[in-house]
């Protein structure tokens, strides 16, 4: 398993310079001057425009820029903004808070859609099952910001203060999880009406074990393993922030500066985020990959 | 501004009637008038806090807070006032001024404004090679061609030359209270000018390092920094030694910011923040705005336009005529009313209402719809645009608009208008400046300071630098060549009233409509002024 999983962290290493080279690209691709557009209605001096692309060498050919910003991140500079922040400080202060909110959408997607899924499965045909699967299908055809902006309207929800505590990351994190939470509750809903019919679990009731122990070890544990593939992307998608939960709750975390950043040419801070969410895509899928032995003990890595 | 009262914001309100009215807010505990503190929307800085690096309005805003030049524009008819400089006098008619500073002013980290920290900041900001967005204001001081050079491939690889100094000629300190300013030319609104951010000084320990400056500026204003948390909020507080006569009334001021701006009015509605400068377009309709904050709204012109540019290079749109018909054949009011619900004030002239100069009604039967007319005039025309085009960067909302005046156009001349869409306001930028459009184009402009030349010179002269369709005429720039070199203020601003008076014939570009902006307080602001840059004033604001 170690072998394993050196081979997959070294697999990273070409991913990680195709994904930011491409991305870095692109961002410099688009056409425009970046500077052009700095000074609102009026023409930018040419000064201003000269100054700005020689410190951000822009004279320079792409792939040399991108050789350089390479360099510069292998010695943990992240370069500056157009701005003169430096990018390395902004990601340290919103990457935690968008962890922050993407752990309490897991956790819920986790608690309740397992939860549900498992009860409604156990259960089919029943009341309750007829609900949750109305409910999901709400929660699944309606789209996030929607369930956001109504909530707060409806709730006279504030938004979450600049310091993102906890306690005011509950309802954002469900709202975000909502929808994810819903197909959550279907998979495992499907998962164990499938294996409550399987030769295993009749021979452990058969041998006379406890339903609860029937249920919460032998057919949780095999019904797990498309629901942790769905939660540990999900848990890689939701750190490259939510664009549209931030802003509605102005969750100042990593969705809000990526969506800035694109808008204000600033591939500095486009650049710097994609390569880290590679990082984290790469790290959460060789965790779920590694996690499949410990649900399965079938399941091998050579 | 002069004289148009009925724009002037209501203060003091009552806080009971926002208490009647169900508003909720926290009961704040009971503070002095003289304490205090309240949290603005804001948008993060686009550049270095630095005056001369600043021209938007998030930045603007604090810098506004931080530093304070040597005259102020009055919050409500923004009349020049005194701030840092006892006076600034001319003996020979307006070249030469002399600038004496008040004694006893300092800067937040305890040392003395001097002369030197104003003539230091100046040939900073107009050195080229420090790249300063406002740099260009320095333009009419004595030597600003040897501090300046230009790039002679644009934005290619070559690097511009050095230029010849480092100093203008025409900056030189007298005493550590006086330092004299020598002009190109004559020049009497050179006092009013001064008033704009990029004429702020800034302190000897800026030199030392201009690049950790911008991320914590030491001022000479009201407010001093008291942190920043970059992209999340930057507060500010009293700075209690301020000699000004602006000497704010709060203690704290935080700007916080919020990527999206329907989530800030519903934080000012529930009382987690206290300010927002403009709101959402979706609370303007139906006037909900004035349903939610009964009293604690405002509606008001702004100093900022909208035009649409005409690319002057081109066969038929070379025609005055042509551009005649096609101002003619927008139906400004009808648009405003359907479009803007209100929020936009026909244009009837080149110059907004707030400016010292303005005169309602120069550009007279051209900015009035008449469609028969403006179809004959178009006919009349020898060459002209086989199809019309208005070109428009697609990140804000402006299709609404000019497929509305498009079609206005379309229905009067009988030529086809299309709006042309392009994704981002850069690339839209890009185009324009590097005269690229192959039709019309939207542009807008919003005033440095307040006065009827910020309209003409920077926008219409001839190779000006924000004339982006290229209009040039001799006898229009002799006349504002006149007004600039005329040594008394009321004599130059008839000159310039004459030169505007000559625009109807030209019509270098289209007039649309002058904007408005809609803004929201919470019940814990009092005495709410917004000034008219339609930002809030921070010197008379008190909190409950």
């Amino acid at each position: 398993m170690g072998r394993y999983a050196l081979r997959r962290l070294l697999q990273a290493i070409p991913v990680f310079i195709g994904t930011t080279f491409l991305i870095w690209f692109l961002v410099w691709g688009l056409p425009g001057d970046p500077f052009a557009g700095r000074c609102g209605e009026k023409a930018c001096p040419p000064a201003y425009v000269n100054y700005m692309t020689e410190k951000f060498g822009l004279n320079d050919p792409l792939p040399l820029q991108y050789l350089n910003y390479l360099k510069n991140l292998a010695t943990g500079n992240f370069g500056q903004t157009f701005n003169g922040l430096e990018i390395g400080d902004l990601l340290a202060q919103a990457f935690p808070i968008s962890m922050k909110l993407a752990v309490v959408a897991v956790l819920a997607e986790a608690l309740i859609g397992i939860t549900a899924g498992v009860l409604t499965g156990l259960r089919r045909g029943s009341f309750l099952d007829n609900l949750v699967l109305v409910s999901t299908l709400v929660l699944i055809a309606v789209p996030i910001f929607v369930i956001g902006i109504v909530a707060r309207y409806a709730f006279g929800l504030a938004s979450v203060s600049p310091e993102a505590p906890w306690t005011e990351l509950i309802i954002p994190g469900l709202i975000l999880g909502s929808g994810s939470l819903a197909y959550i509750t279907r998979l495992t809903r499907v998962n164990i009406v499938e294996n409550r019919r399987a030769d295993y679990v009749r021979t452990a009731v058969a041998k006379g074990l406890a339903p609860g122990r029937v249920t919460g070890v032998h057919l949780l544990r095999n019904s797990m393993i498309p629901v942790v593939t769905w939660l540990g992307l999900d848990l890689g998608a939701l750190m490259g922030g939510a664009i549209v939960t931030e802003g509605i709750f102005n969750i100042r975390g990593i969705g809000g500066l990526l969506f800035g950043a694109i808008a204000r040419r600033e591939s500095g801070i486009v650049v710097s985020i994609v390569a880290i969410l590679v990082l984290v895509y790469l790290i959460v899928n060789l965790l779920v990959d590694l996690l499949y032995g410990v649900l399965d003990p079938r399941i091998r890595y050579e | 501004m002069r004289g148009n009262t009925p724009w002037k914001v209501a203060v003091g309100l009552t806080a009971v009637a926002l208490a009647a009215a169900g508003c909720t807010s926290e009961p704040a505990p009971p503070a002095t008038p003289t304490d205090g503190s309240f949290i603005m929307s804001w948008t993060e800085p686009q550049n270095k806090l630095i005056p001369a690096a600043t021209s938007e309005t998030g930045g603007g805003v604090v810098i506004d807070a931080l530093f304070t030049g040597l005259t102020n524009y009055a919050a409500t008819d923004a009349k020049t006032e005194m701030a840092n400089a006892d006076s600034i006098t001319s003996a020979d008619g307006g070249t030469t001024w002399t600038v004496k500073l008040k004694s006893g002013w300092k800067w937040h980290d305890g040392t003395p404004v001097t002369a030197k920290n104003y003539v230091d900041a100046w040939n900073y900001a107009a050195y080229t090679p420090n790249g300063m967005i406002n740099g260009t204001f320095f333009g009419d001081i004595k030597g600003y061609g040897d501090v300046t050079s230009v790039d002679p491939d644009e934005d290619g690889p070559k690097e511009a030359p050095k230029p010849a100094k480092d100093k203008m000629d025409g900056l030189k300190v007298v005493d550590d209270t006086t330092f004299e300013v020598t002009l190109s030319g004559p020049s009497n609104l050179w006092p009013i000018k001064v008033g704009y951010s990029a004429f702020m000084p800034l302190p000897d320990v800026f030199f030392t390092n201009p690049d950790a400056f911008g991320a914590n500026p030491i001022g000479n204003g009201p407010f001093k920094m008291n942190g920043w948390t970059k992209n999340t909020e930057l507060k500010v507080t009293r700075f209690d030694e301020y000699q000004g006569a602006d000497k704010p009334k709060v203690k704290d001021v935080t700007f916080r910011v919020y990527s999206d701006d329907a989530a800030s009015y519903e934080d000012v509605k529930n009382g987690t923040i206290d300010f927002q400068q403009q709101i959402p377009q979706a609370k303007i309709i139906g006037d909900l705005y004035k349903a939610d904050f009964p009293s604690a709204n405002s509606n008001k012109p702004v100093s900022s336009s909208s035009f649409l540019a005409m690319p002057t290079w081109l066969p038929g749109y070379n025609d005055p005529k042509v551009r005649q018909a096609i101002s003619m054949a927008i139906d400004r009011k009808l648009i405003v009313e359907k479009i803007f619900n209100n929020t936009r004030i026909p244009m009837n002239g080149w110059v907004n209402p707030n400016m010292a100069g303005y005169k309602d009604g120069s550009c007279g039967e051209y900015c009035t719809f008449d469609a028969a007319k403006a179809k004959a005039l178009f006919d009349s025309a020898t060459t002209k645009p086989a199809e019309l085009s208005i070109a428009y960067n697609g990140d804000a909302s402006h299709k609404p608009w000019v497929d509305a005046v498009c079609n206005s156009i379309q229905t009067a001349l009988g030529v086809p208008c299309v709006g042309k869409p392009f994704p981002t306001f850069g690339e839209f930028r890009t185009l324009v400046t590097t005269q690229k459009m192959t039709g019309m184009s939207r542009a807008g402009w919003q005033a440095d300071y307040p006065h009827i030349e910020n309209w003409l010179n920077p926008l219409l002269k001839t190779g000006a630098s924000s004339n982006d369709g290229k209009f040039s005429d001799a006898a229009f720039d002799a006349k504002l060549k006149e007004a600039d070199g005329t040594a008394d203020l009321q004599a130059a601003q008839k000159l310039y009233q004459d030169a505007e008076a000559m625009l109807p014939a030209l019509m270098p570009t289209i007039p649309l409509w002058h904007g408005s902006q809609q803004t929201v307080w919470s019940a814990k602001l009092q005495t709410v002024t917004i000034n008219t840059f339609g930002e809030l004033d921070l010197a008379t604001v008190t909190v409950k």
